[in-house]
């Protein structure tokens, strides 16, 4: 990844369309999209603003495509982009953003700043302006195959242990089977449970699957830090395998930004329509749901409630799905403040989590969870997605708040009638 | 120039070069915004975008419970100053007149004791509104000199016409003159400011439901 001003220059120049022309020319600097973003409401830093962080982008707008710009450059006016702006821009739209998208619902204008953040990281990344964090996770994730270094012998490893466990035999390599799974790297370290889980549940509802020993990996640090090559090399490795295998679906895991990548952002990476279908696990369970196919054998009487990951409800649309599962199984689920759609970010999304320089800022705004926690007295939280599970846990900790962070799939899987 | 002259003027070539400048600015601009285009959506849809982006044109006029308890000054004074603006603008008896002329349409107009009224509250919640922007560290930081002049022009027709129908200090032509200069002074820098948020939130709300809805999310 060599990088220069220029590039960064011309990346933002390319990201420009007709909905952020409209957008930019459309923004009152009311101040609206600040009391939306965590980073602003726990912190209180008015260059934390949402809008703000767009504002690279913006002036390349202005300069390159408005009239009124344009003259001004020829006299040299108007506030230019520069090195030293990307340079000081680099916190705020990366360690002080998760690409959540609540800014984008409360705009009174209804401007998608998320969607202006994310095209303004294309500029940061080609100019040099990513953090450390977030480039190491990206070559890993082009050179080893996974932003954490994860190998196919440490997923087989993983493969092997729940086979053991379990008795189940894990699918590796099917071809013409329905589903091909993928995982994000955390599931495979940290959760291998879901594997566990997901077996379970398959076997349980009859549904045919597999893993693809070629492309298991679900994330993309290519969207995350903004470089829209790489995230195109890292979806077509999964469009690749799911040919070899023949399959008609791919499973998107338990990760939030998995899911926007493969399911949303990835044809338009790659720039051709799938010749599969992309489900999110929970849009498929809660299929199964539907047919009948999931069978509970008890119910829990605790007071759960859910956390929506951004990229999941808000920012891909999987907001039912998961309610309806939960009230399969549990007696006593409460909303959030603020749910759905409207949810607040755990904090550590969008690449945050990968960028150690925002690890003190992540856990700052996990007060934001903490009040929407402590204003429903829960005993337990359940979520879908294995980034925002690690942050939650890690933010409870810090706030010695203590409640299990469950996933739910996990949760389902242990409540299903045995066959 | 005497001041009939001078009515003549703003009311004849004065209002004419601004109505000019006006209608190719805004025209100018939303062909430079919709120029750009957009790329086709390659991901299959979950929910349609034409129908959520049309929803979304109106339904992003109404803040949800917990976005207004934390904005309310902020919403409370923008609705009554934009509502006040419409008012004024357009239900008073002789701006009706204007558009008659113009456009040859006209509507029922509201008693003058009524605009008078809402232009004093309207002009009331521009100085709070300006108040908070100097005040309040985020506006006060986002703001820039695009913020302060739209302002301004906002607020003069509203002073100059509140003037002139007290006819207070100068005679009655001199002051309606000064109003509708002012007016005109809105109406050149309306295309190159902020103000073409009256057009372009049309489209800004439209991408935005638009986005949302093809995901399957209502916004």
């Amino acid at each position: 990844m060599s990088a220069s001003f220029e590039k960064g220059y011309n990346a933002l120049k390319e990201q420009v369309d007709a909905a952020d022309a409209s957008f930019f020319s459309s923004c009152v600097h009311c101040g609206m999209c600040a009391e939306a973003c965590l980073f602003f409401t726990e912190t209180g830093a008015p260059e934390r603003t949402p809008i703000n962080k767009t504002e690279p982008l913006r002036r390349v707008w202005k300069q390159e495509y408005t009239l009124l710009g344009r003259i001004g450059k020829i006299f040299g006016l108007g506030k230019k982009v520069t090195d030293e702006m990307l340079q000081q821009w680099e916190t705020l739209v990366y360690d002080s953003c998760t690409l959540c998208g609540r800014c984008s619902m409360v705009c009174p204008v209804g401007n998608d700043i998320a969607g202006m953040i994310r095209k303004t990281r294309e500029g940061m990344a080609a100019a040099g302006h990513a953090p450390a964090g977030l480039i190491g996770a990206t070559k890993r994730a082009v050179t080893i195959g996974s932003p954490m270094g994860v190998k196919l012998p440490a997923l087989q490893a993983q493969i092997a242990h729940v086979e053991k466990d379990t008795g189940m035999t894990i699918p590796v390599d099917v071809k013409g089977a329905d589903y091909m799974l993928l995982l994000s790297s955390m599931e495979i370290m940290n959760f291998p449970e879901f594997i566990e889980a997901v077996a379970k549940i398959f076997k349980h509802a009859s549904v045919s699957w597999t893993i693809s020993s070629e492309a298991f990996e679900a994330t993309n640090s290519g969207i995350q830090i903004g470089v829209s090559d790489i995230a195109a090399e890292l979806v077509q490795r999964v469009v690749d395998a799911a040919a070899k295998l023949k399959v008609k679906n791919v499973i998107s895991p338990e990760c939030g930004h998995a899911y926007m990548a493969i399911r949303w952002d990835g044809p338009n990476l790659i720039g051709k329509a799938y010749d599969f279908k992309v489900v999110h696990i929970l849009e498929l369970l809660d299929d199964l749901r539907q047919q009948g196919r999931l069978k509970v054998s008890r119910r829990l009487s605790q007071r759960l409630t859910y956390h929506d990951p951004c990229q999941i409800s808000r920012r891909g649309g999987v907001i039912d799905e998961p309610r309806n599962l939960i009230n399969m199984f549990a007696d006593n689920f409460t909303e959030m403040p603020d749910t759905g759609k409207m949810n607040w970010c755990c904090g550590a999304g969008g690449g945050v989590s990968s960028n150690e320089r925002a690890d003190e800022i992540r856990l700052q705004v996990f007060q934001r969870k903490k009040d929407q926690l402590d204003a429903i007295h829960v005993d337990g939280m359940i979520s879908a997605c294995s980034n925002c599970r690690i942050h939650l846990e890690d933010g409870l900790e810090e706030y010695h708040m203590d409640m299990p962070v469950l996933s739910l799939t996990e949760t389902l899987a242990q409540n299903l009638e045995d066959h | 120039m005497t001041e009939t002259e001078l009515l003549t003027w703003v009311r004849g070539p004065g209002f004419q070069i601004a109505t000019i400048i006006f209608v190719l600015g805004i025209l100018l601009r939303l062909a430079e915004i919709l120029m750009l285009g957009r790329k086709p959506n390659l991901a299959e849809a979950k929910g349609s975008a034409m129908s959520s982006g049309l929803r979304t044109i109106f339904t992003r006029t109404i803040p949800d419970a917990s976005t207004f308890r934390r904005s309310a000054f902020t919403i409370t004074a923008g609705y009554i100053f934009h509502l006040g603006l419409f008012v004024v603008i357009f239900l008073y008896a002789p701006h009706i007149l204007v558009f008659k002329d113009a456009l040859n349409i006209s509507w029922p107009a509201l008693p003058s004791t009524v605009i008078d009224a809402t232009t004093v509250i309207t002009i009331i919640a521009l100085i709070a509104l300006l108040v908070h922007r100097l005040k309040d560290p985020v506006k006060r930081y986002l703001s820039n000199f695009d913020d302060y002049l739209v302002w301004f022009v906002t607020i003069l027709p509203l002073v100059t016409g509140y003037i002139a129908f007290h006819r207070v200090g100068l005679p009655a032509p001199s002051l309606i003159a000064i109003h509708i200069l002012s007016v005109e002074l809105l109406m050149i820098v309306f295309p190159f400011t902020k103000l073409m948020h009256t057009f372009t939130l049309i489209l800004a709300r439209w991408y935005n439901g638009a986005i949302s809805g093809y995901r399957g999310v209502q916004s």
